[in-house]
């Protein structure tokens, strides 16, 4: 068995953060995260937990270095919060370095290994509240921490300001019209039924998927808006960090913003974290037992524009395709059935990787990991070799993935294991089979 | 032009016959009515990548490459964002306001309507513009920017420090300030947000971080001493200058005033702080308990509670206030002194108190008709698209804005109609 200390990973953000803490300190914000944060679902968990190990198989990291207990979820929880709960938070600084390393980069809080657990633990709760800690200590890798700093400032998280925001929108909507001559962009149209939001990336270096996004609109006749305010990404780097207080900002100004234009819904681009943050995480920071605003992932949309007869194909994608599960709409929201209609609605031949569905392995980016950055890079690499092996007994080359941080996370395993795929978004194959004018 | 100066004969107009796009245009985009219901306005497409605006029945003669952001001035002025040549500037009434620049965005105007602002972007720097002139100084970034209510002074949140990429220690030195008409605060802050403004126009408060962990209000660059798990927008006292902003304390919303605890922690959620014009009482929208909202006056919740409460409204005098209650986003009712007005509907708009206070008028929409309200009865017919109705200055009648049957009508109904 390998141990955490083997493989430490240097990070200005953790080591500058581990350098200014003393024992005391220490001591002193592990009681109040716990005592003020945490209840009896967390003791529960460790008082319960079995150390049976059945969590294990259900970790990609465990899956993919050869059964390491080390990567194992129990253990996981037992190096970090339960060491810290049993310690009573009189641990050193070195040792917060390390949980603060495996819980941001070592678990992607994909909740797979809950569906492992025979009694229902939660590992990926009980690492969102070791980071949370670790937050609250200021120990946070440099990568995440940046894009927790640009939501808190400009309520995006790649530092995108307001009027960059508006002139992607307006140069894809020129763009568009060259296709589509009456396409419209409409900004903060008050009343609209849809509410489209994006994540910073999209208007950053993915605009084509705000152009595709806009003519499947425009085809299908959508009466929807996008604001021309802060509000816009629905992503949220905030709530991996554990700065639940700013998480709890960018939702405010997420909901207000779709309240204010009286949109009946919010609809969200191919992203699971969000939906995360949107649908469970923070909203209920706010108070709120639901999302003020309904939020529709665009799996489920795109699902409705299909069943309503709204997205008109001229031909099936001919080759075959295989399809990612990711895991905050699949184990988050229940879609792998409208996920699989709709890629079968588009494609002629669908090759399913194994296991699947709620089953299906991490990408290994999510819960912020790709996030983390460079230094973390090998982490993930190595840690979803397993992916990497699903991928390739598929046989095909496209991967339908409905998921930013999976698109990342699968190019970068496809890149590493050279397995020769590539990944597409929905809105991809939708935009290069849908119907289009003759011009 | 002041409302008491409207046309508030009782009776309908029909101010445009036909919406219909005028004929060659290529399209026509969504209507804006002026607050006197007197011109109906529109984006159109006039030609191939041609802009203008539609007025009633006449268009603009100046065209753009680009128009967005349509907007009246409370004075009836109507503004639009232009683009031609590739830059960019306000349109006041069919005329550029100031000089073109590489972009504007966020037109906001004084309560009156007389000022007239936007932000405004040059040569990679960012301020705002008021009247067409823009701050002196310009900053790296502006956002969040507001005016003071008689248009006189402007502030936002400026980035004051170049920042590396990801640097992450440089980002906890501080690198935000407000500034306010182009003149920045000496401290500098983590994040700063929603500065705004007295009622003089002289005094600025804004939620500050001061340091990574802990939040609080700053007035006028002077943070107070207390801390806060997270703080949400503070507002003036409207007589006697002090701030109070909701606060968060162990997990639990309440409210602080000049950095002393006003209301105990005790709430799952407050915001929306206002005070009436006296400033005799304190409302916010609270949650008592997770998932159930409602408003509060003085600390004192009204019984009736909703899964979502927004759009708190206080009447003049301080002493009523209405809000809408809904349940994520559906079956919303208006609320009005903790009671809630019979109807459910599929959307709503803030409610408006007649100036003296004693009736509320406020536009829902259900089954795609819009509805007006009074004291929560409705108008005698609904409309295929409506805009908020507005009182007479002696609330006896009300000014409805509305499309039926492809044409633009100007209502003024009398509230004893209703």
């Amino acid at each position: 068995m390998s141990r955490i200390a083997d493989r430490k990973v240097a990070d200005p953000g953790l080591a500058n953060g581990v350098a200014s803490l003393t024992p005391e300190k220490i001591e002193k914000v592990v009681n109040q995260v716990l005592k003020g944060e945490t209840g009896a679902k967390l003791k529960v968990y460790q008082e319960t937990c079995m150390r049976c190990g059945l969590c294990s198989q259900g970790c990609h990291f465990y899956m993919s270095h050869d059964f390491d207990p080390s990567y194992s979820p129990v253990n996981k929880a037992t190096e970090t919060m339960y060491e810290l709960m049993n310690k009573k938070g009189k641990v050193t600084p070195d040792q917060i370095y390390l949980m603060a390393q495996m819980a941001f980069t070592e678990c992607n809080l994909c909740k797979r290994c809950a569906h492992y657990c025979p009694i229902g633990i939660d590992t990926g709760y009980i690492m969102s509240m070791v980071r949370r800690i670790c937050y609250m200590l200021d120990v946070v890798p440099q990568y995440i921490r940046d894009t927790s700093h640009s939501h808190a400032s400009t309520m995006n998280q790649m530092w995108v300001k307001d009027d960059e925001w508006i002139d992607s929108l307006q140069w894809q909507e020129d763009e568009a019209r060259d296709e589509f001559p009456d396409l419209r962009i409409p900004l903060d149209k008050e009343g609209a039924d849809v509410y489209y939001s994006v994540i910073a990336p999209e208007p950053k270096f993915r605009t084509q998927l705000i152009y595709q996004a806009a003519a499947i609109m425009h085809a299908a006749g959508v009466d929807y808006t996008m604001p021309s305010e802060p509000g816009w990404d629905n992503s949220d780097m905030c709530m991996f960090v554990g700065d639940y207080e700013n998480m709890g900002r960018l939702k405010r100004a997420h909901f207000e913003s779709a309240q204010k234009l009286r949109v009946k819904r919010i609809v969200m681009g191919e992203c699971g974290h969000a939906f995360r943050s949107v649908y469970d995480m923070g909203n209920r920071w706010l108070g709120y037992k639901n999302s003020p605003v309904p939020i529709v992932h665009a799996i489920e949309f795109y699902w409705e524009l299909i069943q309503q007869g709204k997205i008109k194909i001229t031909h099936k994608y001919e080759k075959p395709v295989t399809i990612q599960d990711p895991c905050n709409v699949m184990r988050g929201r229940g879609l792998m059935d409208k996920l699989r209609e709709v890629v079968h609605f588009l494609c002629e031949e669908v090759v399913e990787m194994i296991p699947n569905r709620e089953h299906n392995y991490c990408c290994c980016a999510g819960g912020g990991v790709i996030n983390c950055g460079p230094p973390f890079k090998n982490t993930r690499m190595e840690g979803n070799r397993i992916k990497a092996e699903q991928l390739k007994a598929t046989g095909v080359h496209d991967v339908v993935i409905p998921c930013h941080n999976c698109h990342g996370g699968l190019e970068d395993i496809i890149g590493y294991y050279d397995l020769g795929m590539h990944g597409k978004f929905i809105g991809d194959i939708i935009y290069e089979l849908m119907e289009k004018p003759e011009l | 032009m002041g409302i008491s100066k409207w046309d508030w004969e009782t009776g309908q107009k029909t101010v445009v016959e036909s919406l219909s796009p005028i004929e060659g245009h290529g399209w026509q985009e969504e209507p804006y009515v002026s607050p006197d219901g007197e011109t109906v306005a529109a984006i159109v497409q006039v030609d191939e990548g041609v802009f203008s605006v539609r007025t009633n029945d006449t268009v603009w003669e100046n065209t753009f490459d680009k128009i967005w952001g349509l907007k009246f001035s409370p004075d009836g002025r109507l503004t639009a964002i232009c683009q031609q040549d590739m830059e960019w500037v306000l349109v006041v009434d069919g005329e550029p306001m100031g000089e073109t620049t590489d972009y504007i965005w966020e037109t906001k105007f004084s309560e009156d309507g007389s000022v007239i602002a936007t932000m405004y972007k040059g040569m990679e720097r960012y301020g705002v513009c008021v009247d067409g002139e823009p701050w002196e100084e310009l900053f790296e970034n502006v956002n969040q920017y507001t005016l003071s209510a008689d248009g006189a002074h402007a502030a936002g949140v400026a980035q004051v420090q170049s920042l590396g990429q990801a640097d992450i220690e440089g980002f906890k030195k501080g690198i935000y300030t407000v500034v306010v008409d182009g003149v920045r605060w000496p401290n500098k802050y983590l994040n700063v947000w929603g500065p705004a403004f007295d009622a003089t126009g002289e005094h600025v408060a804004a939620q500050v971080r001061p340091s990574v962990h802990a939040y609080t209000i700053a007035v006028d660059d002077k943070p107070w001493a207390a801390t806060y798990g997270q703080v949400w927008e503070p507002i003036f006292h409207p007589k006697d200058g002090s701030v109070v902003a909701p606060v968060r304390v162990a997990g639990k919303w309440g409210v602080a005033k000049d950095g002393n605890i006003l209301w105990e922690p005790r709430y799952a959620q407050c915001l929306y702080l206002q005070y009436g014009k006296p400033g005799n009482k304190l409302w916010a929208v609270v949650a008592p308990s997770y998932g159930e909202f409602t408003v509060a006056c003085d600390n004192a919740a009204w019984d009736v509670t909703f899964p979502v409460v927004t759009d708190l409204v206080v009447s003049p005098d301080g002493t009523r206030a209405a809000a809408i209650g809904n349940e994520d986003n559906t079956n919303f009712r208006i609320v009005v002194d903790g009671k809630a007005w019979d109807g459910v509907y599929d959307m709503a708009w803030p409610a408006t108190f007649c100036p003296g206070g004693k009736n509320v008028a406020a536009m829902v929409e259900k089954d795609g008709k819009r509805i007006i309200l009074v004291n929560g009865k409705p108008f005698e017919r609904s409309f295929d698209m409506a805009w908020p109705p507005i009182f007479s200055e002696d609330g006896a009648k009300v000014l409805i804005r509305a499309i039926e049957n492809n044409s633009y009508v100007r209502i003024v109904a009398d509230v004893a109609r209703f």
